[in-house]
């Protein structure tokens, strides 16, 4: 194993600002963010549709207004395979809802209030997502 | 006063995302390609993100109710079930595939990536079919 491209500067300062999203959302609106729960209740019935639609639209937002405050490009880099994103997005999708929550609801929002099921599920697919990207390097 | 919050929030988390690049599905693979060459990255995220998370819901948890909604909505779900496992296995196998989940790739629409609109619309695909089969 080499340790490549690590930025713990800039993860740590993104870090932070999430936890502070999490914890505002928390102490303001008193729900816990999940992103895939937040999203996916949109094709559900519930009454919290227009704060989840802004909070969707609000993620959005956050790359424009980087923009206007800093000179330094987002650069993304990512897959093109038509197939590999169609099954991959529904499997994140499916896997998510099924699952109740991903990388923010269990891994943020869950640990934080040190629930296992959340620390069960943060390993999982943690676990899945390194065998996955090991498997994908051999073929 | 709630739905302007939830903007704010969405903004926050987003920048967040953008500056910890994890936006960018490559950053994310890097952190799970720990058998080859590995960024740890995502790890310092968790980290910080935890750091501020962690104490302010214990430290609010208990008390009457949030500054503007009438309760506190907190999972209370303790259960370890076949559902839970198998949507994290689901889950975990898609991320590793292309290195988006769910925050990242609503928030790289932003940058009109066609890719990042073709795997939202799948995820939203994932979410209905696991919506009428639950």
């Amino acid at each position: 194993m080499n340790i490549v491209n690590f930025t713990p500067l800039s993860a740590l300062t993104g870090g932070l600002l999430i936890g502070l999203s999490v914890a505002l959302f928390f102490i303001l609106n008193g729900r816990m963010i999940g992103i895939s729960g937040i999203a996916s209740n949109l094709l559900t019935s519930n009454d919290k549709k227009i704060e989840n639609f802004l909070f969707l639209i609000g993620l959005i937002t956050g790359p424009l207004i980087y923009n206007l405050f800093s000179d330094k490009e987002i650069n993304i880099s990512i897959s093109n395979s038509l197939i590999l994103l169609i099954i991959a997005g529904t499997m994140v999708g499916f896997g998510t809802r099924l699952g109740n929550g991903c990388t923010s609801g269990h891994g943020i929002s869950g640990i934080s209030r040190f629930s296992l099921r959340s620390i069960i599920a943060t390993l999982t697919f943690m676990i899945v997502g390194i065998i996955t990207v090991f498997i994908s390097g051999i073929l | 006063m709630n739905k302007l919050i939830s903007l704010i929030c969405g903004i926050i988390f987003g920048i967040g995302l953008v500056i910890s690049e994890m936006i960018n599905p490559e950053k994310v693979l890097g952190f799970l390609n720990i058998f080859r060459d590995w960024d740890p990255s995502l790890a310092f995220v968790m980290i910080g993100a935890l750091v501020i998370s962690t104490p302010v819901f214990h430290l609010f948890k208990n008390k009457d109710k949030p500054l503007f909604s009438s309760n506190f909505s907190i999972p209370t779900n303790k259960e370890i079930d076949k559902k839970l496992i198998v949507g994290s296995i689901f889950f975990g196998a898609g991320w590793g595939l292309i290195g988006l989940c769910p925050g990242p790739a609503i928030t790289s629409l932003a940058l009109l990536n066609i890719s990042s609109g073709i795997f939202v619309a799948s995820m939203f695909v994932g979410f209905y079919i696991a919506i009428k089969i639950k």
